[in-house]
């Protein structure tokens, strides 16, 4: 039988956008999930450094912590939005693939509560870090 | 005796170096292009266009846009509208070297400190548009809020407000 990680795992990689970029879940259970983008051309920000757009990390920030709240225990169904700050820390380096790890914190009836971190592969100094706020749908 | 004023410029020499300036911001950058997003320019007023795409979507069942796709995309609005802003003076005195920047060189961008998005409404399969306001502009910092909207300018799907740190002028 398929758990709600397997059906959540299939549920990330079918999203149109996500796939686009080539994003690959790594890691998902209870509250937490790990997202993987690789380096490309298409999403360089700066072409004369070769650095990867702030929107492309948005993106594979926001689809990372959205697989944390879909993992948690407390949501029972789907998820959208409300709010997603990031901060950027410091450029990635150019050619390394971005890593999301996002943390879904605190689930209550009705929001979830996330952050999350993106590193290249250097693993101690984040790229990125985002907090946000997510709607807990489904019936209860 | 009062100095004679300068004649005003030919309206299609002025327009040629302001559309060739934003031209070079946009074009020059791969994500914009990959995100399918242009620029629609009256007089100095910018509006930032994200045409639908299938690529774009982040839930297939609704189907609504990709929460970073929306982030992206009013990320973007603020960077160029701020850039523009900032390289407004020197296209309008002619400082500016276009034959450059038609030649791919690039002035250099402001950088994003943070952004923080607010989803209003979930982003339709339509063309979005946004437009950005700078609220503070310094030598090294800027704050700029940026709305989004679909099919009614007073309903926004999207809003955002971010830091940045301003390119130093290398002088």
């Amino acid at each position: 039988m398929a758990t709600k990680t397997d059906i959540a795992r299939q549920f990330i990689e079918a999203i149109p956008h996500s796939k686009a970029l080539g994003m690959r879940l790594t890691d998902m259970g209870e509250g937490e999930a790990m997202i993987e983008m690789p380096y490309d051309e298409k999403l360089v920000g700066d072409p004369e450094t070769g650095v990867i757009h702030g929107g492309a990390v948005s993106a594979l920030m926001d689809t990372c912590c959205g697989a944390a709240v879909m993992s948690h225990p407390g949501n029972p169904g789907g998820t959208a939005t409300i709010d997603l700050r990031i901060d950027y820390m410091r450029a990635a380096t150019p050619g390394q693939a971005i890593t999301a790890r996002a943390t879904c914190y605190h689930v209550t009836r009705t929001v979830a509560f996330v952050r999350a971190t993106a590193t290249d592969e250097d693993a101690e100094n984040p790229v990125a870090a985002a907090t946000g706020a997510f709607t807990v749908e489904g019936t209860r | 005796m009062k100095a004679p004023r300068r004649k005003p410029e030919p309206v299609q020499v002025i327009k040629q170096r302001r559309d060739a300036t934003l031209r070079a911001l946009v074009e020059g950058v791969p994500y914009i292009q990959y995100l399918g997003m242009q620029f629609e320019r009256k007089g100095d007023e910018l509006t930032g266009v994200l045409p639908f795409d299938q690529k774009l979507i982040g839930n297939p069942m609704l189907p609504a846009i990709h929460g970073g796709v929306t982030a992206a995309f009013l990320e973007v609005t603020a960077i160029i509208t701020l850039s523009w802003t900032y390289l407004w003076e020197d296209v309008e005195s002619g400082a500016i070297d276009t034959a450059t920047l038609e030649a791919g060189g690039l002035p250099r961008l402001p950088k994003t400190i943070d952004i923080s998005t607010d989803y209003l409404r979930s982003g339709l399969p339509r063309d979005a548009y946004a437009r950005a306001r700078i609220n503070r502009s310094g030598r090294r910092y800027a704050s700029v809020h940026v709305e989004a909207w679909q099919d009614n300018r007073t309903r926004l799907f999207a809003q955002a407000t971010g830091h940045f740190l301003m390119p130093q002028r290398r002088d």
